[in-house]
Order: C-alpha cells, then sequence, then structure tokens
C-alpha cells in the first residue's frame, strides 16, 4: 500500500522542519517532504527545491502541496509546470492552512486514502473552527 | 538602426548598475509594504544576470531573453523572480530566432510579457503590482510604435510608478496591510520604472528612437 506524498514549503527551512517532525510523530510511514527556504537557506522560497521535494515522495498515489504565503504559491505553481513536462501530474496544492492541513492530509493518507480524499479532507481543514 | 542582442545586453548592464545603486532605496520601500528584501534580491539577480550573459555570444536575442529570464526566475528570490523571470521567457518566446528587432516588435514581445505576469501572479491593474507599469508602458509603446518620444514614454513610465502611491495593495505581503498599504510606492513597479528608465536611455544613447 502507498500512501499520498505531502511536500511542506514555507518561507522558513525552521518551519517546516519542525513541522514535519510534529507529523512524523502522527504517523512514520506517510512520506513528507520539506521545501523551506532559498536556494540559499535564507528566508525566501524556491521553485527548485520545490520540484525536488515534491519528486522525493512522487508515486502513482499522488502528492499534496502544503505552503504558507504569496511566492510560495508562485514556486509551487512554476515547479508543479516543470514537474507536468516529465508526465509527474499527480500533485495537488492545497487551499489550506500549512499546519492544520498539513495534519489532517497525513493523517488521512496514512489510511491509505486516493488522493482525492487527501484533498477533500484538506478542504474541510479551511473552514475549521478552532475555538 | 534596430535593436540587436548588443543593445539588450547594454541595457542590462544598466538595469544592474542602477539597481546596485537604489538597492538600498529598494529595500526601504519593500519594508514599507513587504518583507524588505526587494532591493537585495534584484541586486542578487541581476548580477547573476551580468555573469550569465558575459560567458556567451548572443545573435538570437529570443535566446539571450530566456537565458536572462531563466537567472531571474531562480536567484532573484521572492515573488519577483518567478515574476520577472516569467517576463523576460515570455518575451524570449517571441522573438526566438531574430538577430535584430524593431520597437514594434520589442512592444509585442513585452505584450506577451505582461500576459505572462499576469498569468502567473493571477494579478490585474489597480492591484498595486509591477504591473501596474508593465501594462500601460507598453500599450503606450504599442500605441505609438511609430511616432515614439523617448522622454514622454520615461515620464509616462514615472507617472504609472507613482499612481501605484495610492493604491491599496491586492497581492503579496503588503496585502495583508490593507489600506495602510496606501501611501507607499510599490517596490515591484519602483524596480519596472528602472527596467524600462534605463531601456529608454539605451534606445536614446544608440540612436535607436527618436529623442
Amino acid at each position: 500500500m502507498g500512501y499520498v506524498g505531502i511536500v511542506l514549503v514555507s518561507h522558513s527551512h525552521e518551519l517546516v522542519k519542525g513541522l514535519k517532525q510534529l507529523l512524523s510523530q502522527l504517523n512514520p510511514h506517510v512520506p513528507i517532504a520539506l521545501a523551506g527556504g532559498t536556494d540559499e537557506e535564507e528566508i525566501g522560497t524556491s521553485a527548485d527545491k520545490i520540484q525536488d521535494a515534491i519528486k522525493s515522495v512522487y508515486s502513482d498515489k499522488g502528492v499534496v502541496v502544503f505552503f504558507d504565503l504569496g511566492s510560495a504559491l508562485i514556486n509551487t505553481e512554476l515547479a508543479i509546470e516543470r514537474l507536468a513536462e516529465d508526465n509527474i501530474t499527480k500533485v495537488h496544492i492545497a487551499d489550506a492552512p500549512l499546519v492544520e492541513g498539513a495534519y489532517t492530509a497525513v493523517v488521512e493518507s496514512g489510511c491509505g486514502s486516493t488522493l482525492e480524499k487527501v484533498i477533500n479532507v484538506t478542504k474541510e481543514a479551511k473552514s475549521l473552527t478552532k475555538i | 538602426m534596430l535593436i540587436q542582442s548588443d543593445h539588450i545586453i547594454k541595457w542590462m548592464e544598466l538595469v544592474n548598475d542602477q539597481i546596485d545603486r537604489q538597492k538600498d532605496y529598494l529595500t526601504q520601500l519593500d519594508q514599507a509594504i513587504g518583507d524588505g528584501d526587494h532591493g537585495i534580491n534584484m541586486n542578487r539577480g541581476f548580477k547573476e544576470v551580468i555573469h550569465k550573459i558575459h560567458q556567451t555570444t548572443y545573435d538570437d536575442i529570443g535566446k539571450l531573453l530566456q537565458d536572462i529570464g531563466m537567472v531571474l526566475l531562480s536567484k532573484v528570490g521572492g515573488a519577483s523572480g518567478p515574476l520577472y523571470g516569467t517576463a523576460f521567457i515570455k518575451a524570449g518566446q517571441v522573438l526566438k530566432g531574430k538577430q535584430e528587432i524593431t520597437i514594434n516588435e520589442l512592444g509585442q514581445a513585452f505584450q506577451e510579457s505582461v500576459n505572462g505576469i499576469k498569468l502567473r501572479g493571477k494579478s490585474q491593474i489597480g492591484d498595486k503590482t509591477m504591473l501596474d507599469v508593465w501594462e500601460p508602458v507598453t500599450m503606450y509603446i504599442q500605441q505609438n510604435e511609430n511616432t515614439l518620444n523617448i522622454r514622454e514614454l520615461v515620464s509616462y513610465a514615472r507617472e504609472q510608478m507613482e499612481n501605484t502611491k495610492e493604491l491599496e495593495a491586492k497581492k503579496g505581503r503588503a496585502s495583508f496591510l490593507g489600506k495602510r498599504s496606501i501611501g507607499h510606492l510599490d517596490p515591484g513597479a519602483v524596480s519596472s520604472f528602472i527596467l524600462f528608465e534605463t531601456l529608454c536611455s539605451i534606445l536614446l544613447e544608440e540612436n535607436l528612437i527618436k529623442k
């Protein structure tokens, strides 16, 4: 049984590094990859890093990408367009908060769910009421 | 005389000089409504551009613009990297295989840049972004191609840049500020103005256009 891969994109490497530690505790089998910071390890995002991260957790089950802010989205879209040229196409960008979205996605992916199912739970995470 | 690769290279050298000189100003603008790295990012990006284009000999203007775009894409960082990168790559696609071009053709190439920026940034005019300079300036070049007055073009571009001051940001980090972004120039509009202003001075210096 394969798992839907999870990619965490953030302007800060430290931020997603911590998030990955948290998520790996939930389920150590779900493949999680990081793309935090620029190529120079500064604050920012890098299309190259995102592309490599997606590739590293990609399977026929697909990949869901979570991002924090602004340019992270633009660079993720760019990375996905380039991957499509290599027929890596089952990649979805989640419109959900990074922490809550990735948390629900890891739980769902860990059940062996399909990409569609994982996408649906991340949509629910968007409207989650916290208090 | 028509525009050739050497003119584009001189243009990039001038952009690099200007960005280098104004990087603190660009960063200050970005500190007001963004994340404060626009000057640093653009400076790094265009330095890399110069490094790259000095290593090769270019006949094909399209290839030259494509290479510039690829460097900007990966080296500028932030949203500006993909946006500026896309602008140059799209223009390069239009001018593929051309060794010399008219102002008219440059205008057509910029039109593709504008389309690319819009698509990549999901932005439109009035969002307080670089597009607020790129789109009107491109339209101005296309509409006045035969009677283009370079000094008028520069002041028109400056006006477009200054107009971003009164706009409320709808994109990027500045959009989180909402109405508090009003009263500040958009850093991307300012760097775009530098791009067009330096282009104009090359066109003028090289006698490529009427004064």
